[in-house]
């Protein structure tokens, strides 16, 4: 379901141009659960966002679900995001003037879903991540892990087909790591595809598919051994 | 596929963007309503002088709304020179007869006196009001009312009884009875018995117009001697409302006959419509509104400049917030829409503060100065200036609202 097919991405620079991405084959199938791993400046930060279509590539086509996305127009992407891809952040970016349950339900939002439904798929993804008792709590009133899990709950809302995490335990202590980590494990055994982008081995072990990123590149695809849950 | 991705925007986005922008605004009360500062006190500004202009033309056009726009009025004209010569032009009685008998179209003819007879007293107290002789069509065409007693009549005016109908100022400054029918006046050397009291106009200018009282026309005109041309005014009605300007014309060329004016030399007379000083007031009050208007103008486009300027300040602030909502599907519309709203919403909460501290400046202003009509502002015109402020808001939030809307996501959600 996520094809991309010999992708090139380079950006200028000032006056230099620097390639991302030097020619990327990848496929990513249903309820797959993968690693994208890399040292910083490998170009697994441009990978993800070409994957999450918050960018297009210079070269190359990426299907997704059966469409290229490769040509689509800011709004078309944004469309697309906001049906196929849930994001979680490093710094959870959460609305911080907004409740719990209202941070969940601003992707519904804008998928023009009527106020009653919005609500009560929120209330939903939030007991699915332990928060059914904190919907009215605004961010700066939880933890760490809890708003890791807010922002969990946000991305799973629209029930997209990938989830996608950058970096999703690097602002959390080991413990709350793990939490995190459960809940994503959790979520592909019910049959969620599940991307994250990590640096930290221990996270990276969390997957069943390990793809390493450098210099634009994948250098390394393998898939791990299985792990007990 | 483009068609469906062409989504129109339910109003329960609207809403949702609607609520986002209070809640905006509501985190920063006092930069809120710091930056539609300016737009409060233009509004302010406005709706305080319009009340104060309206309340003001009001009271006059109720003044004269008594006397019907089917009234003319005869009057000579002085030049200057005229004063310091001492030779005063008039009217004569013959002009009197002459729009009585030798103008067709003409229902009702109200010759009035102002007569120089000296102090009005009573039982030692003094005054000294208008002295005014006048008929019974007075109450008509004039639009006269009593309160207690009754008019000058025809057979007052025929029999060249001693009279008088007085103004309240009159009855308060001479201390006659609450009633004063049947007291008797000394006006100059005569006698005259009070027959009636006139309804109370109140001023116009600061001027009372209850300070006076009528006597009748022929008592009058034999008071102030036979030689003497006395100052007199003519009003009269029309019989046709839709002929007034032919009976105009008419009444012109028979007074000019009678006053033997050369053709093609200047009248030494004018016959004005009575309301002409309503319609000349009305357009003074309209020209003082659109310089307003223009000073308003002005000072909306500050604060409009004020709005755009926080509104920019606002959105790099918020370039974050807009990653992520960029990052959770919302089109550049959406996002478009939500910082219109905001800047809007600001707007226009400085224009409504404004209506309602306006209303308040005007009547504290009209009650501040003594003898002044009460403050009235038209409800369009309180619409309208709610309209405009939120009309500033949209106009200066497209430039903060697009430049939202054009950000990059990833480049917003990297922003610290």
């Amino acid at each position: 379901m996520i094809e991309l097919r010999d992708i090139v991405k380079r950006y200028v620079l000032g006056e230099e141009v620097v390639l991302a991405l030097a020619g990327v084959d990848l496929f990513i199938g249903r309820n797959e659960y993968v690693a994208l791993i890399g040292p910083s400046g490998s170009g697994k930060s441009t990978l993800m966002n070409l994957i999450g279509c918050l960018d297009t590539p210079t070269e190359g086509r990426y299907i997704l679900n059966g469409r290229d996305t490769s040509s689509l127009s800011e709004d078309e992407l944004a469309e697309v995001r906001n049906r196929e891809i849930g994001f979680v952040f490093q710094s959870f970016h959460l609305l911080p003037r907004q409740t719990a349950l209202q941070n969940v339900m601003q992707p519904l939002v804008y998928r023009r879903m009527p106020p009653a439904e919005r609500r009560a798929r929120a209330v939903r993804a939030l007991q699915k991540v332990g928060l059914g008792d904190r919907l009215d709590h605004r961010p700066n009133q939880l933890s760490g892990g809890q708003r890791q899990r807010v922002a969990v709950a946000r991305a799973l809302v629209g029930e997209p087909s990938i989830l996608l995490a950058d970096e999703p335990t690097g602002n959390l202590d080991s413990r709350t790591s793990a939490e995190i980590m459960a809940l994503f494990d959790d979520l592909h055994a019910q049959g969620q595809t599940v991307v994250v982008i990590t640096h930290e081995p221990d996270i990276a072990a969390h997957c069943r598919r390990t793809i390493r990123v450098l210099d634009g590149r994948i250098v390394e695809d393998a898939q791990n051994p299985a792990r007990a849950a | 596929m483009k068609a469906r991705l062409l989504r129109v925007n339910s109003l329960s986005v609207i809403g949702e963007a609607f609520n986002a922008a209070l809640a905006s605004l509501n985190a920063h009360r006092l930069r809120s309503f710091l930056t539609t500062l300016g737009i409060l006190i233009g509004t302010m500004a406005v709706i305080a002088v319009v009340s104060v202009l309206q309340g003001f033309s009001e009271s006059i056009s109720n003044q004269f709304s008594d006397l019907g726009s089917n009234t003319l009025t005869l009057r000579a004209v002085n030049e200057q020179e005229n004063f310091r010569s001492g030779r005063i032009n008039r009217l004569s009685f013959d002009d009197v007869d002459v729009l009585r008998y030798k103008v067709a179209g003409i229902e009702r003819v109200s010759p009035v006196i102002t007569a120089q007879l000296g102090v009005t007293s009573y039982r030692g107290r003094t005054a000294t009001p208008q002295i005014l002789g006048a008929t019974e069509e007075a109450q008509d065409v004039l639009g006269v009312e009593t309160t207690i007693g009754r008019f000058l009549t025809g057979s007052d005016e025929r029999s060249g009884r001693r009279v008088v109908v007085i103004g309240t100022d009159v009855r308060d400054e001479l201390r006659l009875p609450r009633d004063p029918v049947g007291e008797y006046l000394l006006i100059g050397r005569e006698w005259f018995r009070v027959v009636g009291l006139l309804e109370k106009r109140g001023e116009i200018f600061g001027f009372s117009q209850d300070n006076r009282l009528f006597i009748p026309f022929s008592v009058a005109r034999a008071l102030t001697g036979t030689f003497e041309r006395p100052s007199m005014e003519v009003s009269f009605t029309i019989t046709d409302l839709t002929q007034v300007a032919q009976v105009r014309e008419r009444a012109e060329r028979a007074v000019r006959l009678a006053r033997k004016i050369a053709p093609g030399k200047p009248a030494d007379f004018e016959i004005r419509a009575a309301d002409s000083f309503v319609q000349r007031f009305n357009q003074i009050t309209a020209t003082a509104t659109a310089v307003l208007a223009g000073i308003v103008g002005i000072s909306l486009l500050v604060g409009g400049i004020g709005i755009m300027n926080i509104m920019l300040v606002s959105v790099t602030e918020r370039t974050r917030e807009i990653g992520i909502l960029k990052a959770l599907g919302a089109t550049r519309q959406d996002i478009l829409i939500q910082f219109l709203l905001e800047a809007a919403l600001l707007s226009l909460l400085g224009g409504l503060i404004g209506i309602v501290l306006g209303l308040l400046a005007g009547m504290g202003i009209a009650a501040l100065i003594p003898n002044f009509p009460p403050a009235h502002v038209p409800i369009p015109v309180m619409i309208a200036a709610a309209g405009f402020s939120a009309l500033v808001g949209v106009v200066f939030g497209i430039a903060p609202a697009s430049k939202a809307a054009k950000l990059d996501p990833i480049e917003a959600l990297r922003y610290e």
